[in-house]
């Protein structure tokens, strides 16, 4: 018999214990959800505006502070609700202990690397450096 | 990582297809899930004729009819067959229900009957819900208090009491946890939907004084939160109780108590 079936079912269900988080997580994702609203309807306008614009009147469009700052919103926000829930998603479906660390790890380094690639993108926009 | 097909010894196969009755000439075709532990092969699905002017209308009188009649191996649990208490769930026509009350025209023939989804089989249509059940203990399902035990009884006003409507009428036969794909992927760690239903129960209680505790306990990423409403559990359930409701104030208490 494996060591898993000789564990009384309460044993197994008990486990660890409450790992007393997930609330936070929760929370977060709402709140960037509502947040979403605004923003992706901003971004949408923003893309519209940018239509069949040269290539300097794009760049003093999306250079320009309030587009800048809506734009940099934007990407935070998306950037933190897409790093939530693909975590959700990894939890849900890879049990396998190493594996589910590495895709972790993997869904952070990557939605750091988006947000500041394209935060950089924006100042240097901006900030004409 | 998640297994998304059966395992080789699970490959349902076809079964055997048992003749109709002398005289029967109103039928119903059954499809019904068959695996026997002691011998070694597969699953299989039996298909068997019901004589409809012998039997009851629901599902569990035709499944009793096969038994007495047909098949007398054919397992499955049954008791009060008026949905109070829970055993006869399984999966008919593709929803986990009460065999006891759904009705056989309420289903497409041929009807297909098989055990709850996702769930170890003990043999046939009887599956073994152990772990279901230490989840539901897990939420230590009785009144906790430290005030000394009044002389008569733990007052609570009407409001409060209607409170648990919704709540206390959940028979535990886990045609909603069974029907919850989150439960499915991670029913080792996820309570799922009754015993969430359950936890809430008691979480509302106004003569509880352990709500924070209990809270405590379902704080976590696994227990509470593997629930992202898919809904299946309030579709699912024959009481026409709502379990995704009830986990969803479970999280507002959450956000509650924190803000």
């Amino acid at each position: 018999m494996k060591d898993a079936q000789m564990r009384t079912p309460m044993r197994r269900v008990r486990g660890m214990g409450a790992a007393h988080t997930g609330t936070k997580d929760f929370w977060h994702q709402r709140v960037t959800s509502v947040a979403g609203i605004p923003l992706t309807i901003a971004l949408i306008v923003i893309a519209i505006a940018l239509l069949g614009r040269s290539h300097a009147a794009a760049v003093q469009i999306l250079g320009s502070p309030i587009v800048a700052i809506i734009m940099l919103l934007f990407i935070v926000n998306i950037v933190y609700h897409m790093w939530i829930g693909m975590q959700e998603i990894i939890v849900d479906y890879v049990h396998e202990d190493k594996l589910k660390l590495a895709a972790l790890m993997g869904n952070t380094f990557f939605c750091f690397g988006i947000a500041f690639a394209s935060a950089f993108a924006i100042l240097k926009l901006s900030f004409g450096v | 990582m998640v297994e998304f097909t059966l395992p080789k010894n699970s490959k349902i196969t076809e079964g055997k297809a048992w003749p109709r009755t002398a005289h029967a000439t109103n039928v119903t075709e059954f499809k019904v899930y068959r695996w026997n532990p002691d011998d070694g092969q597969n699953p299989h699905v039996d298909t068997y004729q019901v004589d409809r002017d012998d039997c009851g209308p629901m599902v569990l009188d035709a499944l009793i009819w096969i038994k007495n009649n047909i098949d007398p191996t054919l397992t499955f649990r049954r008791s009060c067959r008026e949905g109070v208490c829970g055993s006869c769930a399984m999966n008919i026509d593709g929803s986990n229900t009460l065999a006891c009350t759904k009705a056989m025209d309420d289903a497409k023939a041929p009807l297909k009957i098989y055990p709850l989804p996702h769930q170890p089989v003990v043999k046939d249509l009887v599956p073994d819900l152990k772990n279901f059940y230490a989840q539901y203990g897990s939420i230590e399902p009785w009144l906790h208090t430290t005030t000394a035990t009044p002389e008569k009884e733990w007052k609570q006003s009407r409001e409060d009491r209607a409170k648990l409507d919704g709540m206390y009428e959940c028979i535990l036969c886990a045609c909603c946890s069974t029907s919850c794909p989150s439960y499915w992927w991670n029913s080792d760690r996820y309570l799922g939907p009754a015993a969430l239903l359950q936890a809430n129960r008691w979480v509302q209680d106004s003569r509880d004084e352990a709500t924070g505790e209990r809270l405590d306990n379902l704080e976590d990423p696994f227990r509470l939160y593997r629930c992202h409403t898919i809904m299946n559990c309030s579709k699912a359930c024959p009481k026409g109780l709502n379990p995704a409701k009830e986990i969803a104030t479970l999280k507002k208490a959450m956000v509650d108590r924190q803000a």
